[in-house]
């Protein structure tokens, strides 16, 4: 194991958060900011509670979820692609250093960001709203796993990418529509019978859903089957990851 | 000398079907200096970076210091140092992070006195605190020199050190790699400058179409394939070599206006004086002299030529 290489890879990742701390740190507080000011307070004063809980502390958990999924996304897949863009990857691939070695660096190091950046929303919602954590060690859990799937996520998309305009489809594209209509900001019951059910295709729902249950004790889908989602989608991408790894996909071919 | 490097019918095809190198076999001694010479899509940067690790091949071996580059990667690269032909760098990083950064990637512990020294013998020591993106692109080749030694390799690549880079920066290159050289370190490089490889190297290999054409001592190859020439100019037309100068290997060139003399210029004896003094015994009358000798390049795009 090349531990200083895992640790110079990680820290070298850091470095540029700490360089861009505005665009990184600032900005998604701001946004959830204006989140809580509209729906919490402005929207929210004249939505009822659901089952009990008041809508600004509802849409938390979603809201935290949202930016965790975002951030892990972007800096794993900027992270790698990056490099990829300009060219200093050949220094990465003619190192003693094991894919694996790879993976580890960036993804824990976007995994951390994103990581920060989740508590950092966790502390800003809780000026605007009175939150409790039911079960924090749940909490804990969905979110370490969460950040750590979407960073491996964003990884792949980074190997995959050959311009920033696929860089940014599955970010820009794909993901807010699977936030937004996964019950972020609503319980599905909310919805039609058919959209119900359309929901329960949506992978972020059972994301959303098991990590509210960790604070609030209601959930749209059983935590049990929330969790094995995530860890089934962590498995198939370890499974198309090492398949990238075996064929030298788009890195050494 | 024991082989650092061996390649053995190698041969690699990207996916898009191109066939870049054609079963080559190499074999690169330890302490030598050697360049590879060739034209643009020859395979000389594709040969690189598989003994790199940075593409796989599609077949045949390459070992480093008797490791398979595949199979036992982490032997081989912890060797080896890469400057890579294009000035990929860091923008956003200072000298002083970028090169300590590919010391962490090779494994090695931090050495703030290594990378001092490596930046001090490279002058960009008093540039350790600048961002990449305010340096020159000779200082940015420095940089990726740097980086290449920040690992202390004993195998240095460097894919056309000086493409781009000003005269006066090549020959402080070109010192460098003196230097790397008495500290026992094996260097590769690929140039298109043929007088860059006869100014430095051991050993020439000339690669065209994915093929070695050659590889061979440069004293031999220029001694081999090299000739020195003298021509005379003359005042007057000859119709044919004069019997007194028979002895002497001289042609008739541009309708007996020139005299050719060929010579072997390392010889201690090259023939000018008794050739000259002969000339005027003869009652021939010079215009003029100039002397023309075959460079590396004459010998590469006659070589080139003929094979390609």
């Amino acid at each position: 194991m090349n531990l200083e290489a895992v640790k110079s890879i990680y820290f070298f990742e850091m470095a540029r958060t700490r360089r861009t701390l505005l665009q990184s740190v600032v900005s998604p507080v701001i946004s959830t900011s204006l989140y809580f000011i509209v729906f919490g307070a402005a929207v929210g004063s004249r939505i009822q509670e659901i089952e009990g809980v008041s809508y600004g502390a509802f849409i938390t958990p979603g809201l935290i979820m949202l930016t965790l999924l975002t951030q892990c996304i972007g800096n794993g897949s900027f992270g790698i692609y990056f490099p990829k863009f300009t060219g200093t990857i050949y220094e990465i691939l003619s190192s003693p250093v094991s894919m694996a070695e790879i993976v580890l660096g960036y993804v824990g190091a976007a995994a951390t960001k994103g990581m920060m950046i989740g508590l950092i929303i966790l502390g800003t919602a809780s000026l605007f709203v009175d939150l409790h954590i039911a079960h924090p060690f749940v909490m804990l859990l969905f979110f370490v796993l969460t950040a750590v799937t979407f960073s491996l996520f964003g990884f792949i998309i980074g190997i995959w990418a050959k311009d920033f305009e696929q860089l940014n489809l599955i970010p820009m594209l794909v993901i807010p529509p699977l936030v937004f209509l996964g019950g972020s900001f609503y319980s599905i019951d909310m919805l039609p019978p058919f959209w119900q059910a359309v929901s329960h295709f949506n992978p972020v729902l059972y994301l959303i859903s098991g990590f509210r249950w960790s604070f609030f004790e209601i959930a749209d889908v059983n935590p049990a089957i929330s969790l094995a989602i995530i860890i089934a989608f962590l498995a198939l991408l370890v499974g198309v990851l090492t398949w990238i790894f075996k064929t030298g996909y788009r890195l050494r071919n | 000398m024991a082989s650092i490097v061996s390649v053995s019918n190698l041969s690699k095809t990207y996916g898009s079907g191109f066939q870049a190198l054609k079963d080559v076999s190499l074999e690169i001694e330890e302490g030598e200096i050697l360049a590879l010479l060739g034209p643009n899509g020859a395979g000389k940067t594709t040969l690189i970076s598989i003994i790199c690790g940075i593409v796989n091949p599609s077949e045949g071996q390459v070992l480093v210091g008797g490791h398979d580059v595949v199979k036992d990667f982490r032997a081989t690269r912890s060797m080896i140092g890469l400057v890579p032909q294009e000035l990929t760098t860091d923008q956003f990083e200072t000298v002083w992070n970028t090169v300590s950064f590919s010391r962490g990637l090779h494994g090695k512990k931090a050495n703030p006195g290594h990378i001092e020294k490596v930046l001090k013998d490279l002058s960009l020591y008093d540039k350790k605190d600048n961002m990449m993106r305010e340096l020159s692109g000779g200082m940015k080749r420095r940089v990726l020199i740097a980086k290449a030694l920040s690992h202390e390799p004993r195998v240095l690549f460097l894919d056309e050190p000086t493409a781009g880079v000003d005269v006066n920066l090549r020959k402080d290159m070109w010192q460098v790699v003196e230097k790397l050289r008495e500290t026992g370190v094996t260097i590769i490089l690929t140039t298109h400058y043929i007088e860059e490889a006869e100014e430095i190297a051991d050993r020439v290999g000339v690669i065209n179409g994915g093929k070695i054409l050659l590889i061979e001592e440069k004293a031999a190859l220029m001694k081999k394939l090299g000739r020195k020439q003298l021509r005379i100019d003359l005042s007057e037309p000859l119709a044919a070599i004069p019997e007194a100068l028979s002895s002497y290997r001289l042609t008739l060139d541009d309708e007996g206006r020139c005299l050719i003399y060929d010579y072997d210029a390392s010889g201690e004896r090259t023939g000018i004086t008794t050739l000259l003094t002969a000339l005027a015994e003869t009652g021939i009358r010079l215009k003029d002299i100039s002397t023309h000798q075959s460079s590396l390049e004459d010998i590469f795009v006659e070589l080139v030529g003929a094979r390609a």
